[in-house]
């Protein structure tokens, strides 16, 4: 039987604003699936965002879902989990809005290691601005605001995330559709703030300016990079260049940070 | 029983309404002036069950009150010249998403790092003005450690009432100074919660105007699944941009606040009734404009003060009426004249206002004031 999309989407708020060959949309899919297998009471589920093409994602989703400002999702996110940290906390954005603006905010939250789900959508570019460079732009890649070709070297996200105190970080691309769901349910299940990278394309603010002719293109290149973290490990350096590493890259168990504040409120409340 | 009387700073005493009033989530960034409103919340908080998070910027503060007080909890925050600032993007996004909160802003000398220890009252431009687009302001100006603590009491209500934040703003010398306080017994303050909606989970709205100005407030993890965007929106919450809707939205939310001017203006007449010079004073400056009064009126001089408690809504109606019967106006305030050209634009011409304006980080003294009323008597 087919899966029944419609019981987590609101009616009425489709059709999505993305444009056709957007992997926006597949990881979508891959959230409510995962949501689904978990099955995550929507009363009890929070999907936040902030500005950008992916952060439209939320509006999309019968949930308690909070479209913020620019960069601030995590922030927002952070206030939500801590006032209850029984609820499901999901963060949805874009390399833009994460890396950039919202930089601070996204290293912050790996620190505190506060139990949400951080996915990434990182196409390479800022879409809804019309196709500005991002941290995340491949150094010499075309984009509106670098029309000699990208002079800034680019974050990795998985990297950057291990770095700043995640305890999961997971890779996936738009290509690889139903390891989007598993990396998903992985990250949410994880007890810890759990970031999921995931690899997707703008085909018309990046692709048109870097020579993919098309979508099957720009889609065939996720596919051609994608290396998982398994089969890298029998690889040589020379086959892994220009690989990606897919999966999850990183898990480890540390203090969450609403269950250490649990203790602090003991604490005060016995020396009351 | 006796009543609980204790020794204590302004900072602190905000930090304790705001536990009178409820509130269970504090998120901050530390500036000073203002830092010992965090480190009492971080003490007190967890005591009764509530949050206190240090964040890692004045914006992701905001941000996380915000986050916080849409889970239904009453939440503040506590900052200081450029980090309300930093933090306008988000009241403003509190203000279109109408979010009760509350930030607490302990004013010191700008613009930018200014001066950082010293006293200033030039924020209440900023208070008004600091976020972009058209919104309601509710700021709230006392001069005493007892009143900070009242009235930030007071902000929760308006806060949770109005659907909007509201700003506590006391000046250094206010928010730093140690006075007598008699602590108010729980239930002798009016503290007023959010109206919650009535109608079934799937029925509900979030902007939906047949409840009013007003509309109820569910909370995230409730029963009820709602959308919240800081995009122009309809009543379900989804973002539009139909003209019609965006205008009538906009002038809702300044009307919540701008029709209940009354409920929310607050301001003490002292010995106005037959004065010539009525001084027009806040904050800190208002104590010395007090004493100058008294002084002038040992001398025969018919002075008057008018203390404002609010500075937003700003009591025009009550000015233009009192300036239909006095000579002059003194306005003393530590900015260079914010507060005396929102009178002047209230007053209609009918009566000289004259200014007295410090930013040296030095208090307006009652002598420079009874000096300004000889001269313009």
């Amino acid at each position: 039987m087919a899966f029944d999309y419609d019981k987590y989407i609101r009616p009425g708020k489709l059709p999505h604003i993305w444009c056709p060959g957007c992997g926006h949309g597949i990881v979508m899919k891959g959230l409510i699936r995962a949501i689904d297998a978990l099955s995550l009471e929507k009363n009890n589920t929070a999907i936040v965002s902030g500005i950008g093409c992916a952060s439209r994602l939320p509006g999309y989703m019968d949930c308690c879902t909070l479209h913020t400002a620019h960069g601030r999702a995590a922030a927002f996110a952070t206030g939500v989990k801590m006032a209850r940290p029984e609820m499901n906390v999901i963060l949805v954005g874009g390399d833009g809005d994460g890396t950039a603006i919202g930089g601070n905010h996204f290293i912050h939250a790996c620190r505190r290691n506060i139990d949400m789900t951080y996915i990434i959508m990182n196409n390479n570019i800022y879409g809804m601005t019309g196709g500005q460079f991002s941290p995340c732009t491949p150094t010499g890649a075309k984009a509106s605001t670098t029309p000699y070709g990208n002079p800034d070297p680019a974050f990795d996200v998985a990297k950057l995330a291990i770095g700043a105190g995640a305890t999961f970080v997971a890779r996936g691309t738009a290509y690889h559709a139903t390891q989007i769901d598993k990396l998903i349910v992985e990250a949410i299940q994880h007890k810890g703030f759990s970031v999921v990278e995931i690899l997707d394309d703008c085909p018309t603010t990046y692709g048109r300016r870097n020579k993919y002719r098309s979508v099957i293109e720009m889609m065939n290149r996720l596919k051609e990079v994608a290396v998982p973290v398994k089969a890298a490990e029998k690889m040589t350096p020379e086959q892994l260049e220009g690989k990606i590493l897919t999966g999850v890259l990183h898990k480890i168990e540390k203090p969450e940070y609403t269950a250490e504040y649990a203790k602090v409120i003991e604490r005060a409340q016995a020396a009351k | 029983m006796a009543k609980k009387v204790a020794f204590m700073q302004g900072n602190e005493a905000a930090a304790h309404g705001a536990l009178y009033a409820g509130c269970k989530f504090f998120a901050g960034y530390p500036i000073t002036p203002s830092t010992e409103v965090a480190e009492v919340m971080s003490v007190e908080l967890p005591k009764v069950g509530g949050k206190f998070i240090q964040m890692e910027d004045e914006i992701g503060a905001m941000a996380a009150v915000i986050g916080g007080a849409l889970t239904g909890q009453k939440a503040l925050t506590a900052t200081s010249g450029p980090g309300l600032s930093l933090k306008q993007e988000n009241i403003g996004y509190a203000c279109i998403t109408e979010v009760p909160c509350v930030i607490v802003n302990v004013m010191r000398g700008g613009p930018s790092t200014g001066m950082p220890t010293g006293p200033s009252q030039s924020d209440v431009m900023c208070a008004k003005w600091g976020t972009h687009g058209d919104h309601p302001a509710i700021c709230l100006v006392p001069a005493s450690v007892q009143e900070l603590f009242e009235e930030t009491v007071r902000a929760f209500n308006l806060a949770e009432k109005y659907r909007t934040p509201v700003m506590v703003m006391p000046d250094e010398i206010v928010g730093h100074m140690r006075e007598r306080i008699v602590f108010p017994e729980p239930g002798e303050l009016e503290v007023i919660d959010r109206a919650k909606p009535t109608v079934p989970p799937e029925q509900y709205k979030p902007y939906d105007t047949q409840f009013g100005d007003v509309p109820p407030l569910a909370s995230f993890g409730s029963d009820y699944r709602f959308h919240v965007t800081g995009l122009n929106k309809m009543a379900d919450g989804f973002p539009t941009t139909k003209a019609a809707v965006v205008q009538a939205e906009e002038e809702r939310q300044v009307r919540k606040v701008e029709a209940n001017r009354a409920d929310i203006m607050k301001w003490e007449e002292y010995m106005v009734d037959d004065a010539e010079v009525v001084v027009i004073a806040f904050g800190s400056t208002s104590r010395s404009a007090r004493f100058a009064v008294n002084e002038a009126r040992k001398q025969g001089i018919k002075a008057g003060l008018f203390r404002l408690i609010t500075f937003w809504p700003f009591p025009e109606e009550r000015l233009l009426e009192i300036s239909k019967k006095v000579k002059a106006f003194i306005t003393p305030e530590m900015n260079l004249g914010m507060c005396t050209g929102v009178v002047k634009g209230c007053i209609e011409g009918n009566a000289p206002v004259h200014g007295i304006f410090r930013v040296d980080g030095e208090p307006i003294n009652p002598n420079e004031i009874l000096s300004k009323m000889k001269e313009v008597k």
